[in-house]
């Protein structure tokens, strides 16, 4: 565990039902009733609710700072660029980077992409020599694991498609831990990329990172880090993990769809080719050609995502007044619940940590003789919102033995009644489609 | 609407039983045409092969391999009672009908007449989510039965 970064430390109680009580009424979404019972929104993994204070100040933004950023001497455009540009500070600081290494994005997914399309720039004829650290050749390797979401898989396939590389994972044990023997045997001289996820958004497995970090520096490789289902959950200090580059979806984490962010060490973004081109990230322009600005605008051609990187900051401002420390502690002992009150029922196969072990909170589960479309059909009826499929990991799924799940995904809203409307639902589900 | 009028008990019974279930098992009979159609739902992963064999301007055959949610096995089995013994049009027409039904959001009732068992499913048309489940066998089956009449 490393350690928490100053502005999360805090010294209040532990999180419990009772706070969580009058945290849910800054969650309007949270209020209403699903099928005649109170909504029980166990689907965070997938996409979280927004806080008022979120949604007041992406709409604050339209009513009081709209404006293009970046450009224009107005006060409008002043207005926005220092609200853009504040919001960038508050997220760096929150993932305890350089404001300077945190690069706006749609989400992780485009993030990731965006990794890959400039390595892929890195790699073609004439990119020159301070892009050759990103450079990929035929032979060259990158490292996944067995337990990546599709949107750090599929990137690398179609980057080492591309260039000649080679994708090898490193294997999960049936409790999806992360084979560290293996691990160690796969990083080598041919490996130039070690990417990862720094909790499985199926698994609930908290990665060990400076294991990781550890082999891909011996190998020279560079480290991305998936912090999809981190940064939402659980402190998160990019520099002390000493990760190279990092993503993470806003909307996981309280803020509204279309923000997310890629954190990258400034002396590698500010050696990258870039992958969009355009408007507001260049110096000179030419007929011919031009030269680009050093991060992070270098990555940021074209309008940006104003207002919602703005809502992002407020989400993050909200994360921390309430302290990710007591938030990860809280979530985990939900996560703990969720998986004891399963183990409980008779035919439901938890994936993941067995009880008592680290994991996040949540919990992916196979109902014997059900179908998690019909778990989560089931769960509905009585207003419970869970998440069913392979959950964007199918190859994680198959090495498994299995092709769909059902995932429940706490927050810092939901109370163990939550997780026990959830659990006395689930105990029912067998018996109404006699399995 | 409730979840029993979603799963009739016609469609759990047949989620278990799975009539023509087992493709992988035996050949196409001999003397038919065959044809073979493998359908997946990408957000589920749920996925369906089907085989129409057809003879004498007639269904000789449906058989299916499948994995998935009850709606989408239920929906399968159903169909292979049907289809086995019609002709190519009377298959060609319920397979229209029951489209029809499953895209309404519920605003087309189920003919019994035409659909017999496959009605059914009539509630699943109001859940957007499950419509395709219950279409993957059928969008199988109209693919292999065109195959089975082009070979």
């Amino acid at each position: 565990m490393v350690a928490t970064p100053a502005h999360l430390r805090r010294s209040a109680a532990v999180l419990g039902n009772e706070e969580v009580l009058r945290i849910r009424n800054d969650f309007p979404i949270l209020q209403q009733h699903v099928n005649g019972r109170p909504l029980v929104y166990l689907d965070s993994g997938a996409t979280s609710q927004n806080p008022l204070s979120v949604l007041e100040a992406e709409q604050e933004f339209y009513e009081q700072r709209n404006s293009a950023v970046h450009r224009g001497a107005h006060h409008l455009a002043v207005e926005a660029t220092e609200a853009f540009e504040n919001a960038r500070e508050t997220v760096a600081d929150f993932v305890g980077a350089e404001w300077d290494e945190l690069i706006w994005t749609s989400n992780a997914t485009e993030g990731l992409n965006l990794l890959t399309y400039s390595f892929l720039n890195a790699s073609l004829p004439g990119a020159g020599p301070e892009a050759a650290r990103f450079a990929l050749a035929p032979g060259d390797e990158i490292v996944v694991t067995e337990m990546e979401h599709h949107a750090n898989l599929i990137p690398w396939q179609e980057l080492a498609a591309r260039t000649g590389a080679v994708v090898k994972f490193i294997p999960i044990d049936d409790a999806g831990a992360l084979d560290l023997a293996a691990a160690a045997g796969l990083v080598g001289p041919r490996t130039r990329v070690l990417a990862f996820t720094h909790a499985s958004n199926v698994l609930g497995t908290i990665n060990p990172v400076a294991a990781l970090v550890a082999l891909a520096r011996s190998a020279g490789a560079l480290v991305v880090l998936d912090a999809c289902q981190s940064a939402p959950h659980l402190p998160l200090d990019v520099k002390a993990l000493d990760v190279d580059f990092a993503v993470f979806s806003g909307h996981k984490m309280l803020a509204p769809t279309g923000i997310g962010a890629l954190y990258g060490r400034s002396e590698l973004l500010n050696a990258m080719p870039p992958f969009l081109t355009g408007g507001s990230m260049i110096t000179t322009v030419t007929m011919e050609r031009a030269g680009f600005l050093p991060s992070p605008q270098r990555f940021e051609a074209g309008t940006q995502r104003i207002s919602q990187a703005v809502a992002l900051a407020a989400a993050v401002n909200y994360l921390s007044e309430i302290g990710m420390d007591r938030i990860h502690a809280w979530e985990a002992e939900l996560g703990q619940r969720l998986v004891q009150g399963l183990g409980s029922i008779p035919g439901i196969r938890v994936l993941g940590p067995a009880a008592g072990q680290e994991r996040i909170g949540l919990a992916a589960f196979d109902v014997a003789g059900v179908h998690a479309h019909d778990v989560g059909q089931f769960l509905d009826s009585r207003g419970i919102a869970v998440r069913v499929g392979h959950h964007c990991a199918q190859p994680l799924h198959r090495r498994l033995g299995l092709t769909a799940t059902t995932r429940a995904s706490t927050y810092l809203y939901n109370t163990t009644d939550d997780v026990d409307a959830f659990l006395n639902a689930v105990a029912d589900v067998r018996a109404y489609f006699q399995a | 609407m409730s979840l029993d009028q979603l799963y009739q008990q016609i469609i759990l019974e047949h989620a278990k039983a799975r009539h023509g279930s087992g493709l992988a098992a035996a050949d196409a009979p001999n003397g038919a045409s065959s044809g073979q159609s493998h359908q997946l739902n990408p957000t589920c992963g749920d996925e369906i092969t089907v085989r129409v064999s057809v003879a004498g301007g007639k269904v000789s055959e449906l058989r299916w391999d499948g994995d998935g949610c009850s709606i989408s096995m239920a929906s399968a089995s159903v169909l292979t009672d049907l289809a086995e013994g019609m002709t190519v049009g009377e298959l060609r027409t319920v397979i229209d009908s029951f489209r029809e039904v499953l895209r309404s959001r519920g605003k087309v009732p189920a003919d019994p007449e035409v659909l017999g068992d496959a009605a059914a499913f009539e509630g699943v048309s109001r859940y957007a989510a499950r419509v395709k489940c219950a279409m993957l066998s059928w969008v199988a089956a109209e693919d292999a039965l065109g195959q089975a009449l082009a070979a």
